[in-house]
């Protein structure tokens, strides 16, 4: 079956996506990831999207869904690399990725990441 | 393939969507269509193909290039026979889902285009169409 990799790095999981995800390939992601997070005990999943050319709603759920439940797994996520037009996209459609945290790029996203794990946070920086 | 002839495609699978997303790329891109703009009618399509796959149990779409003097545009015509929509208006307003989505398809769909239309009978199907200009 089509995967996505996920990559081990220390305690974070790196995943970037390369491909045009069909909806079955998201939910795959979603189920890996989650799983990877438990068996390796990871602090933090980063998530590259920088080659997505959209972000639709139901990729856009698939991502939040991913940070929801790996922040109930104790493990921050952060999203990186976000083309400016799936953001005015996304954004116009009605999603704004509440509860996401996001960076411009792999280096600030890692940064992020380390800063969230030192301080505890739990990730619902906006109050949800 | 030249941008001038209208195509059809299929939508019955979650691949087809997948396919349908590319060819409305390539064809925004042939026609000139900025980057932003082309990602706001490749989201929509993808929106609308896959409420053709879920709601409307499968169908498919016309892409029809448009050519109105100097200005160049697509219009994108999803069609099903499923069990159509009771209630449009309903249907159009953000976070209504019958589907266990978000419930934005529709009505985010409507915002990213310049002209929308929605046709459903209960029980015969749906029509959506969706032009955008480059």
């Amino acid at each position: 079956m089509e995967r996505i990799p996920i990559l081990k790095i220390g305690s974070y999981l790196l995943v970037s996506i390369q491909v045009d995800m069909h909806d079955r390939l998201a939910m795959t992601l979603q189920d890996d990831l989650t799983e990877q997070i438990v068996r390796v005990r990871a602090k933090g999943v980063l998530i590259d999207i920088s080659s997505l050319e959209i972000v639709d709603s139901f990729i856009g759920r698939t991502l939040g869904n991913i940070a929801a439940m790996s922040r109930v797994l104790d493990a921050q996520t952060v999203l990186v690399g976000m083309q400016p037009a799936v953001a005015i996209t996304l954004v116009e459609l009605g999603m704004s990725l509440p509860g996401v945290r996001t960076a411009l790029n792999v280096d600030q996203g890692l940064a992020l990441l380390q800063t969230a794990i030192d301080q505890g946070d739990d990730g619902a920086g906006d109050g949800h | 393939m030249p941008a001038t002839a209208t195509e059809s495609l299929p939508i019955a699978s979650a691949d087809d969507v997948v396919v349908v997303r590319q060819r409305v790329r390539e064809l925004a891109i042939m026609l000139g269509f900025r980057l932003v703009d082309q990602t706001k009618l490749v989201t929509a399509a993808s929106e609308l193909a896959r409420n053709t796959l879920q709601h409307g149990h499968g169908g498919g779409v016309q892409i029809v290039p448009l050519l109105n003097g100097s200005k160049k545009g697509l219009r994108l015509v999803f069609e099903d026979h499923g069990p159509g929509i009771p209630d449009i208006a309903l249907a159009l307003t953000d976070g209504y889902t019958t589907g266990g989505g978000l419930g934005l398809g529709l009505g985010g769909s409507k915002r990213l285009c310049n002209e929308f239309s929605v046709e459903s009978e209960p029980g015969r199907g749906t029509r959506v169409m969706i032009a955008r200009w480059a």
